[in-house]
């Protein structure tokens, strides 16, 4: 048997494989450039998600912020307080820990409360729909469904439905990505634990806001009696005052005569998505929050 | 000069690398979705593949040939353009670190790539002397870019029209690169 050609083909390979790992070796040796291992440290603790919620381009650029103290610790959203913790932990901070908070749609205008004040057949993109004579909603104040919140959630967490959009709040992650992209400024962040909310952002008076819209406030104040300090006025439209807990809430969200007051506390408000049954939805947050 | 000349019009427009040889469509379809990047990877594909070239002539002429182990050469070139650049990633992040933010993401991702496999393999075939083989790599990733940068503007004026349901995504910018790569057919022949 002829052993010369196997022997200078493997060697020939090999030795070309040799030399070049021997030169990246020496590279990566002599010529490595020392990144600060915080960076790596703090990139490891962040959820990787790469919302954008904190103002940086993506976790790694975060990372690279906090590690030379250009930026603080509580910027991310996601990772809630037990990120905040291990962030602060590795900097060496003191932990000030904030509640999590989640994006809610003040709104219940579906095909069937809101009326339609033309038909819109454009692209199908909140931005677009609003600025032709204000939206295709009589209401100028409630969600136009087209999805345009939806579209930049990173986690997919909101659903549109009945022309409405919905957040799940168990698995939202509190980027604000869809607050900066709602055109009507109906989506705002609310502490996880508190439940009711005014569902419901039309500021005109009540005749005006009832012809829109089934379940619109009418500013007729019965909550701001029967709720005290967790409610408040703004002109006739109601605002749910996130500091004081609704302890009297179903009480309110029963009486609510224009039923925008409600108590999202029983889960089967929401159904969760397809892709995504309850109880992972229960294990995600838990989750999250442990 | 002329010879050149030829070359460099015959892998740019004649025999361009992706639209006509079909070379280097992954990078085509994954990158084009942002003139930003699309410029990002540009960069990186030409300077992969001139080096590239260099580097793998220098190789099939000086190592393979004489010991009679052409057909080595498949193996041997991933093998030694893989190692080359890694071996300029490192040193580029040494001393070029302005360069190397610009670039760096993308030089792993073409490592490997077809289209730089394609030139270094089609340099051999076409026995090209070390200096056509390097101005053939340059060309044929300036082919490269040029398609890459035409198909990104074209995939940045789709994403605002609004296509038919069952076209949206992937599937209009496919028919896109198919009607782009008929465009170039009108070159064929033009140069031998």
């Amino acid at each position: 048997m002829e052993w010369t050609p196997i022997l200078v083909t493997s060697g020939t390979i090999g030795g070309v494989g040799l030399v070049c790992g021997g030169a990246l070796a020496l590279a990566a040796r002599f010529l490595s450039v020392k990144e600060d291992p915080k960076i790596a440290e703090v990139e490891g603790i962040l959820p990787g998600v790469n919302c954008g919620g904190c103002g940086f381009a993506g976790c790694a650029d975060y990372a690279k912020a906090i590690a030379t103290g250009a930026a603080p610790v509580d910027l991310c959203a996601p990772g809630g307080a037990e990120v905040l913790h291990k962030l602060a932990a590795a900097m060496g901070q003191e932990a000030v820990a904030g509640e999590q908070k989640v994006a809610i749609v003040l709104c219940q205008g579906t095909e069937q409360n809101a009326v339609h004040k033309h038909v819109y057949n454009g692209v199908a993109d909140c931005n677009a729909a609003s600025m032709v004579a204000g939206g295709d909603m009589l209401c100028s104040y409630g969600c136009l469904g087209y999805g345009s919140c939806a579209f930049v959630c990173p986690v997919g967490a909101i659903e549109i439905k009945d022309n409405l959009a919905r957040v799940h709040p168990e698995l939202c992650i509190g980027c604000k990505a869809c607050v900066k992209a709602c055109p009507r400024g109906i989506i705002h962040m609310v502490p996880e634990s508190r439940t009711t909310h005014v569902l419901c952002s039309s500021k005109d008076k009540g005749p005006v806001a009832k012809k829109a819209c089934k379940v619109a406030c009418i500013g007729c104040r019965l909550c701001v009696k029967l709720g005290g300090a967790a409610f408040e006025m703004d002109g006739f439209l109601a605002k749910r005052n996130y500091h004081f807990p609704a302890r009297t809430g179903d009480t309110v969200a029963v009486k609510c005569p224009g039923k925008c007051i409600v108590n999202t506390g029983d889960p089967e408000d929401f159904e969760a998505p397809a892709s995504v049954s309850a109880p992972e939805a229960e294990a995600t947050k838990s989750g999250s929050n442990a | 000069m002329a010879e050149y000349l030829l070359i460099v019009i015959g892998a740019i427009l004649v025999n361009n690398f992706v639209l006509t040889r079909f070379l280097g469509i992954c990078p085509f379809l994954g990158v084009s979705k942002k003139l930003s990047t699309a410029l990002g990877m540009c960069g990186a594909v030409i300077f992969v593949m001139t080096s590239g070239s260099a580097v793998t002539w220098t190789l099939q002429h000086k190592l393979l040939n004489p010991l009679g182990l052409g057909y080595l050469q498949t193996i041997a070139f991933i093998l030694v353009i893989a190692a080359f650049v890694q071996l300029v990633d490192i040193i580029m992040k040494k001393f070029l670190p302005a360069l190397h933010g610009a670039l760096g993401i993308f030089l792993p991702l073409i490592t490997t790539n077809c289209a730089v496999l394609g030139v270094a393999v089609l340099n051999i075939q076409l026995k090209y002397s070390f200096p056509k083989a390097v101005v053939f790599g340059f060309a044929a990733s300036l082919g490269f870019s040029l398609a890459l940068v035409i198909f990104t503007g074209l995939r940045e004026k789709i994403d605002r029209a609004n296509p038919p349901r069952a076209f949206q995504g992937v599937a209009i910018g496919l028919i896109t690169a198919g009607l782009l790569s008929l465009a170039f057919m009108g070159f064929a022949n033009m140069v031998k």
